[in-house]
């Protein structure tokens, strides 16, 4: 059991992770303590703070935490998605080995959409309500490959099939509000997996869907990233939905990563006392009309952020030596957690 | 469970006759038949689940069960009586007793209000007491729902969303109601949270003999909760029976699908795979299927199925259903399932 800093544990992160890795023995994605800051009226705020994990090729990782703690922000910087003049972003992404945050915005341009898309939660905002659901899936492969309307609209109609859309030939020209919700994310997702990209970041897909509909999306998901290798940031505060949809699961905790492990182990045997907290607060894992398990206490403001432990105010284990600034520990192969005292520790999972 | 069970075996606080809630759509063309024939009771001092999908008419029935809409046929009677029939008067009196707490937990909340002011407004507006006393009684209830004192001058920006639907819960409490209809009370809270609301809620339950109607879509809440509990689809029920047995033993092809749907946080080897992956969405309520309105999307169904509508049976102890083909036993099988059996 070694005691590394940030970086070392992602390099280490990533050998363990071997099975998943390309050809050159490279993580697909490897991101380096990514920090990142609004410009706002009263100053910076700081909102992440040194994030690093890693990402093989094809590999699942769902990316959980509480409202506001700082996950689709860290989607939106991977993809430089954020607003240039307020967001600050330091650190690295490194994709396939090139740093995306130092591209040219023309390059960058070419990797969006191409190597690595985006989902987000409401179809909706992100389709155009003027264009046919087909035109708009074409256009997304003709900006990046050379090719004539017809091909297009033939690559859509085999995309809407691929994602499950009865009739694709009617659908291709429909326009958008004429699809019901699951099928618009659908559509959403048959855009963003038309290029073939290496990474799919879907940031809360089906929380706006219904049970029986984000099944649906779920497992599409899953088989399309199982089929065709795309790898996937699954961001969600559901810890149910990872459990069926990823390999890994990375907790973050007022912007930052405080575990990362393997959905089975840290499900089972969780390393960090938030992660175990969150487990023990699903009330379906808990007795009918019991007490339910809560977290005490709430998440410190960017603007008031404590030194040491973040979590430590709401922390049950705290002790002395919590209040220096924490480093993620790797306590088992391909398992960190930001806690001295993980190690030790031995916590409540969704199972006992 | 709770104190006033032993009274509960009368009619119910809550009585639901033919309910039927029409509303013209929204181009004026159609009637959406957001409630479409329903009929239930509600005991004193039971939390009773309503589960279901979207536009199933949750919010719709929620409304109506406390006065804010109007039945467009059918009858609710509030402890035997019919609201509809009281004098304005005595109706302002009487709804007090029926109250309704949403979603969004800023959406009862004037952000230019203090605490304490938005948790006194309904009293202020019934009159009772006066300045001080009102003060007095929320700052009481503050306390109650395990807010501190001082953060009854703060405003709704300087507290978390599960600090403001506390403040919503004590708002409500001050009027010491009979009947809470919750809709989706803890959707919109961080799940660290939620356990400390549900809690509390429990912990009313018991203190003030307070009946619930629990509306929402997360299964596992609504099991955890709930004494009975109800499924929606399409603007009528499907199946209602005590909450053990819906979830432990559904009777209903929806609801069975319904729990397989719901994503289990549980390691792979744990995780028995019987998920039952719906077809499509919920069809629209201007136009339900004819006879059994899930059989667009049911995994079992029949020719008999798109001719006759489904009784409404008891076809356990307390236990009802609306499918022609479930019996104590269970749901039928799925026609995959009975392909590859025979
Ligand atoms: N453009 C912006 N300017 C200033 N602050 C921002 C901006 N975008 C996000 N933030 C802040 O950054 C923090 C992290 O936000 P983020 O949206 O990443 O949270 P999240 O983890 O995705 O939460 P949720 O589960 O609610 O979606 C929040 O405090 C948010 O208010
Ligand atoms: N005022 C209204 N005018 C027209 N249609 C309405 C009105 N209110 C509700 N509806 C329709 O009635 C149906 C039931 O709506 P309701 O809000 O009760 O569903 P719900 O079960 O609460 O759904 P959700 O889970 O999305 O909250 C929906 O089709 C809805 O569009
Ligand atoms: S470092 Fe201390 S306060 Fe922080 S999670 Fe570990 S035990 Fe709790
Ligand atoms: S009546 Fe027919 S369609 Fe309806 S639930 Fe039963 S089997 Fe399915
Ligand atoms: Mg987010
Ligand atoms: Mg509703």
């Amino acid at each position: 059991m070694a005691t590394i800093s940030a970086p070392e544990h992602v390099r280490s992160n990533a050998l363990q992770n071997a099975a998943g890795l390309g050809v050159a023995g490279q993580p697909l994605l490897d991101v380096r303590n990514l920090s990142l800051s609004f410009a706002t009226a009263g100053g910076a705020l700081p909102v992440t703070r040194n994030v690093s994990f890693s990402i093989a090729p094809g590999e699942r990782v769902g990316l959980v935490g509480e409202s506001g703690c700082g996950k689709t922000v860290t989607g939106l910087s991977l993809l430089r998605l954020l607003p240039t003049h307020s967001a600050r972003i330091e650190g690295d992404v490194l994709f396939d080995g090139t740093d995306l945050l130092k591209l040219s915005p023309r390059r960058m341009r070419a990797v969006r959409g191409r190597d690595i898309a985006m989902i987000f939660q409401e179809p909706m905002s992100a389709l155009d309500p003027v264009f046919t659901v087909g035109d708009q899936i074409s256009e997304a492969y003709r900006i990046h490959f050379p090719a004539s309307k017809a091909e297009g609209r033939e690559r859509a109609i085999a995309a809407l099939r691929e994602v499950g859309i009865p009739a694709p030939e009617r659908r291709c020209d429909e326009y958008p509000h004429q699809l019901s919700g699951g099928m618009r994310q659908r559509v959403m997702i048959a855009m963003a997996l038309i290029c073939k990209p290496k990474l799919l970041i879907a940031d809360e897909p089906t929380t706006a869907l219904d049970v029986t509909v984000q099944a649906q999306i779920t497992d599409l998901l899953r088989s399309l990233s199982e089929r065709t290798g795309t790898a996937l940031i699954f961001i969600t505060h559901d810890l149910g939905v990872v459990a069926e949809t990823c390999t890994r699961m990375i907790t973050m905790y007022a912007g930052e990563v405080v575990e990362d492990a393997p959905v089975d182990d840290v499900l089972t045997r969780p390393r960090h006392p938030y992660t175990s907290g969150l487990l023990r607060s699903l009330p379906g894992l808990s007795k009918r009309r019991g007490v339910l398990a809560s977290i005490p206490g709430r998440v410190p403001s960017p603007q008031a952020m404590p030194a040491g432990c973040r979590f430590r105010s709401r922390c049950t284990h705290a002790a002395p030596g919590c209040e220096a600034d924490q480093r993620m520990i790797e306590i088992e192969p391909g398992h960190a957690a930001r806690c001295w005292r993980a190690p030790e520790l031995a916590l409540a999972g969704a199972v006992n | 469970m709770t104190a006033a069970r032993h009274d509960a075996a009368d009619a119910g606080i809550l009585a639901v006759r033919d309910l039927r809630i029409l509303f013209p759509s929204r181009d004026g063309r159609d009637t959406v038949k957001a409630i479409d024939g329903m009929d239930f009771e509600v005991k004193v001092g039971e939390t009773f689940g309503v589960i279901g999908e979207s536009g199933s008419g949750k919010t719709t029935l929620g409304r109506a069960l406390v006065s804010l809409l109007r039945p467009t046929y059918g009858q609710i009677l509030h402890d035997g009586t019919d609201p509809a029939t009281l004098g304005s008067r005595a109706f302002r009196q009487h709804r007090r007793d029926y109250q309704i707490i949403f979603q969004d937990p800023n959406a009862a909340l004037n952000p230019r209000m203090t605490i304490i002011d938005s948790v006194v407004e309904p009293l202020e507006i019934l009159r009772e007491g006066d300045a001080a006393s009102r003060r007095r009684r929320g700052i009481e209830m503050l306390e109650r729902v395990g807010l501190a004192a001082e953060a009854a001058d703060r405003y709704p920006h300087q507290l978390s969303g599960g600090q403001k639907q506390r403040v919503n819960i004590a708002r409500v409490l001050t009027l010491r109601p009979k009947v809470i209809v919750c809709d989706e009370v803890v959707a919109a809270l961080d799940v660290s949270i939620r356990g400390d609301v549900l809690n509390l809620f429990a912990d009313l339950q018991r203190e003030f003999g307070l009946t619930y109607v629990f509306i929402t879509h997360d299964i596992s809440v609504v099991s955890h909760i709930s004494d009975r509990i109800a499924v929606t689809y399409l603007g009528k029920l499907m199946e209602l029976g005590p909450a053990e047995d819906v979830v432990e033993r559904p009777l209903h092809p929806y609801t069975r699908a319904l729990l397989s749907s719901e994503p289990i946080p549980l390691p792979s080897h744990l995780r028995v795979d019987r998920r039952i992956i719906l077809e499509g969405e919920i069809p629209s309520p201007v136009s339900p299927p004819s006879g059994c309105r899930f059989r667009t999307r049911c995994p079992s169904v029949q020719p008999r199925c798109a001719e006759d509508v489904p009784a409404w049976r008891e076809v356990r102890p307390g236990h009802l259903v609306a499918c022609h083909f479930a019996t104590a036993e269970g749901p039928p099988a799925d026609n995959q399932q009975a392909r590859s059996a025979s």
